[in-house]
């Protein structure tokens, strides 16, 4: 059975590295219906930046290709999909160490994955060699009200 | 990015002005080295002040400008980081290498 979301989008660019800012900045808009705190906001586009720098440098290797991102919207939760028809990942669980990197000499920190799963509640990579990779990851935005408590809480305590 | 150069204490102070990602690294990264070869300083300084956003092509851009300054003999410091920008770097390790400021 199809899941059923509130809300969803599809976004599909050239990629050129130009098109991280415009694919962090529209995702975040997407975003802003679940009215997150700017520190929300920054953690997705930190993520969505990241995504996309791997499938336009690893995935296509600068060349020409269509970078895709698929967003849905449920209840306080964002998912995004996140995929390049690229060169693939052979071994996932090396890629995701942090610090390892294909790209030394491109001054590539090899922190990617490592910001994504650590800004993000969920981070998943699939990945077929030749084929290509999705990155599929979510992030729950907390109610305000619950914020509002926290804040309270920490006011409290001081 | 603007970048000053104050020749009594051999300082070259770069002033970051865009969003740090892959795309802006790569002018950041020819401007500075192209700025610290022509001056050779002592001290290099780079100012986060106007930094909104940084992913971590920043940690990439900022290990391998301390490098140069190693090789060169200047120190690297970095300031005026914002919440989201000394989580990207603290996360790296590369805050146990640069001064910060």
């Amino acid at each position: 059975m199809k899941e059923i979301f509130e809300n969803e989008m599809k976004l599909e660019f050239i990629s050129k590295s130009t098109n991280e800012a415009f694919a962090r900045v529209a995702v975040a808009a997407f975003a802003a219906q679940l009215d997150p705190t700017i520190e929300e906001i920054s953690d997705i586009k930190t993520a969505v930046s990241e995504a996309v720098t791997n499938c336009i440098i690893h995935g296509y290797e600068n060349k020409q290709g269509i970078v895709k991102i698929v967003g849905h919207l449920r209840q306080n939760e964002i998912i995004l999909e996140i995929s390049d028809k690229g060169k693939g990942i052979e071994d996932i669980e090396i890629a995701k160490e942090p610090l390892y990197t294909t790209k030394p000499n491109l001054e590539r920190s090899g922190m990617g994955f490592t910001i994504m799963e650590s800004f993000m509640d969920r981070m998943e990579i699939e990945s077929i060699v030749g084929l290509g990779t999705k990155v599929t990851m979510s992030k729950k935005i907390k109610p305000k009200l619950e914020q509002e408590d926290e804040d309270f809480k920490m006011f409290t305590k001081c | 990015m603007e970048s000053k150069f104050y020749e009594e204490d051999k300082l070259l102070v770069f002033t970051i002005t865009e969003e740090i990602d892959d795309c802006s690294v790569q002018k950041i990264r020819r401007i500075a080295d192209y700025e610290i070869e022509r001056y050779m300083p002592k001290r290099i300084v780079f100012d986060f002040d106007c930094v909104t956003f940084m992913d971590s092509a920043g940690i990439g851009m900022i290990i391998g400008r301390y490098k140069f300054a190693s090789m060169i003999g200047a120190t690297l410091e970095i300031r005026n980081l914002n919440a989201s920008v000394k989580r990207i770097f603290e996360m790296s390790g590369i805050l146990k290498l640069v001064l910060v400021a």
